[in-house]
Parts: structure tokens; C-alpha cells; sequence
């Protein structure tokens, strides 16, 4: 099955680009990345704060089944054009992953269909790679509360490399 | 065998996942694995198999002791690491359209 989502990240670059193209109207689909219930239905994590302006912030949180928190992130809002574009900072908490930048860019392609474009920008290439590789890292639905101990451990691995 | 479409069904599974993630950083035994799991043992040696044979694990004997580790090659080339990641946010992607379309229909 051919997936509708594209992702172009060249070699040796810091950034990608995801491309998905829906069949719904631009209005539906800008709606659904700034309304809280609707965000946390297909993110799949609980949104504690999104203010849809510019200098606005957004925070998300996962649980697992015991009320351990297994995934927060958190991010700043620089540009909010309603059906246009947003352009915000994503950070994962308790975390070695550096803040990335990213621009959302949403179009419409007819009445009906609409398309949606994200680049990311990571802080270095091998930021970028790594976060790739460990895309269930950033899965929120990691029910492991495990996950903060591996990755403050992982953080400890990279801290002593630099030293 | 196809062995790619094994390695993203490999992927597709939360235990599994949750297994590479924990030997990312180091190498573990079976059981040090599974002491990580409410899962039963066998079913966690179900997945290190399952992982194994698709080579996103790789197993080293020390001792007695069997270590597995995360298998570097595999992962090594963009198109191999950005399939995870691409069916990940076309997972997303694909519930989002759902949920307008039902929205909409509401309306």
C-alpha cells in the first residue's frame, strides 16, 4: 500500500520536509492542528496548553496506564497565520534530543482537498539522524515508564563522550 | 522472505519498539530485558526472536551470557531509518482525516 505521507530528507542535511495531501477542505484541516481535543485524538497524547497566536507556547503529555509520565514536550509559537502557516519550537522534556524548528505550512489545493507541509530543522545533521532512528522515541504512545530512565541514561552516554 | 517489510512490522509493535529503545544505550541479557516488562517471559523472548531474525538486534556471547544489541548496520542508510518515521506521521496523518471527515459530517 502506497503511503500518502512524503518525507524528503537528503543526505548530510539538518532538515526534512513531510508532505501529506488530504481530502478535506484547508479550513478542516488547519482546525484540526489548533483545536485541543481534536489535536489529542490524532496525536494521541494529552495537550496541556495551545495558545494558537504568535509569542503563544503549547505543551503535551503522555501517560502510561500507571499515571507515569512517559512523554512531555513543549514548544513556543513565532508565526500564526490562520490557514496558512505556523512556525514553532519543539522540545522534548527529560530529553538528550536538541529543540527543533518547525514550519508548518497548510495550503489549499481544491475546495475539497488541502495539503500540508512541515520542515524541520534539527540543530545539527546527526541531531537530525538520530532522532530518525529513534522515531518511537518521539512515538507518543510509549506506554514504558522505562523511557526517561533509558533516555537520561542515553543523555549520560553523550554527556561523557563530550567530555 | 521480505525481509524489509519484516523489519516495519518488526517496528510496528510497542514492545518491540520499547525493546530497541532499552538496548540502544547498552547491551542486555534476555532476562535483564525482561525485567523491564510486566510481560511474561516467553513473550518477551518471542519478540528478541522476532527482532533478532530480522536483524535489528544482534546477539553476542559473553560467557554464558547471551548480550543483544542494537544492530547499527541495519539502521545505518536514511531510507532505512525514514520508514519508520514516515509510517509513523502517516499513522497520524490518516487518523486526522478521519476525524474531519466525521467533524464535518456532524456539522
Amino acid at each position: 500500500m502506497e503511503l500518502k505521507t512524503k518525507i524528503n530528507a537528503e543526505d548530510g542535511k539538518q532538515y526534512l520536509v513531510i508532505t501529506r495531501e488530504f481530502d478535506l477542505p484547508l479550513e478542516l484541516l488547519f482546525k484540526a492542528h489548533i483545536e485541543p481535543e481534536i489535536v489529542e485524538q490524532w496525536m494521541g497524547t494529552k495537550v496541556l496548553k495551545l495558545e494558537g497566536k504568535k509569542h503563544g507556547s503549547w505543551q503535551f503529555e503522555t501517560l502510561d496506564a500507571n499515571g507515569n509520565v512517559v512523554f512531555r514536550a513543549n514548544g513556543v509559537i513565532h508565526e500564526f497565520v490562520p490557514n496558512q502557516k505556523i512556525t514553532r519550537t519543539f522540545e522534548m522534556e527529560n530529553t538528550p534530543f536538541p529543540v527543533q524548528l518547525e514550519f508548518l505550512e497548510f495550503e489549499q489545493l481544491t475546495d475539497v482537498t488541502s495539503k500540508i507541509s512541515i520542515r524541520i530543522v534539527y540543530k545539527s545533521v546527526e541531531a537530525r539522524d538520530q532522532m530518525l532512528k529513534l522515531p518511537f522515541a518521539q512515538g507518543l504512545n510509549m506506554a514504558h515508564n522505562r523511557l526517561e530512565n533509558t533516555l537520561k541514561k542515553l543523555n549520560n552516554i553523550h554527556h561523557d563522550k563530550a567530555q | 522472505m521480505n525481509l524489509r517489510r519484516d523489519v516495519f512490522q518488526a517496528i510496528a509493535d510497542p514492545t518491540r519498539r520499547a525493546i530497541l529503545l532499552l538496548v540502544a544505550t547498552q547491551s542486555m541479557t534476555a532476562g535483564a530485558i525482561a525485567s523491564n516488562f510486566n510481560t511474561a517471559r516467553p513473550t518477551v523472548s518471542k519478540h528478541l526472536q522476532i527482532l533478532t531474525e530480522c536483524e535489528l538486534l544482534g546477539q553476542e556471547q559473553t560467557g554464558r551470557e547471551i548480550y543483544y544489541h542494537i544492530n547499527a548496520k541495519k539502521m545505518k542508510a536514511i531510507a532505512d531509518f525514514i520508514e519508520p518515521f514516515r509510517q509513523m506521521w502517516d499513522d497520524r496523518f490518516n487518523k486526522l482525516e478521519d476525524i474531519m471527515k466525521n467533524y464535518q459530517q456532524k456539522k
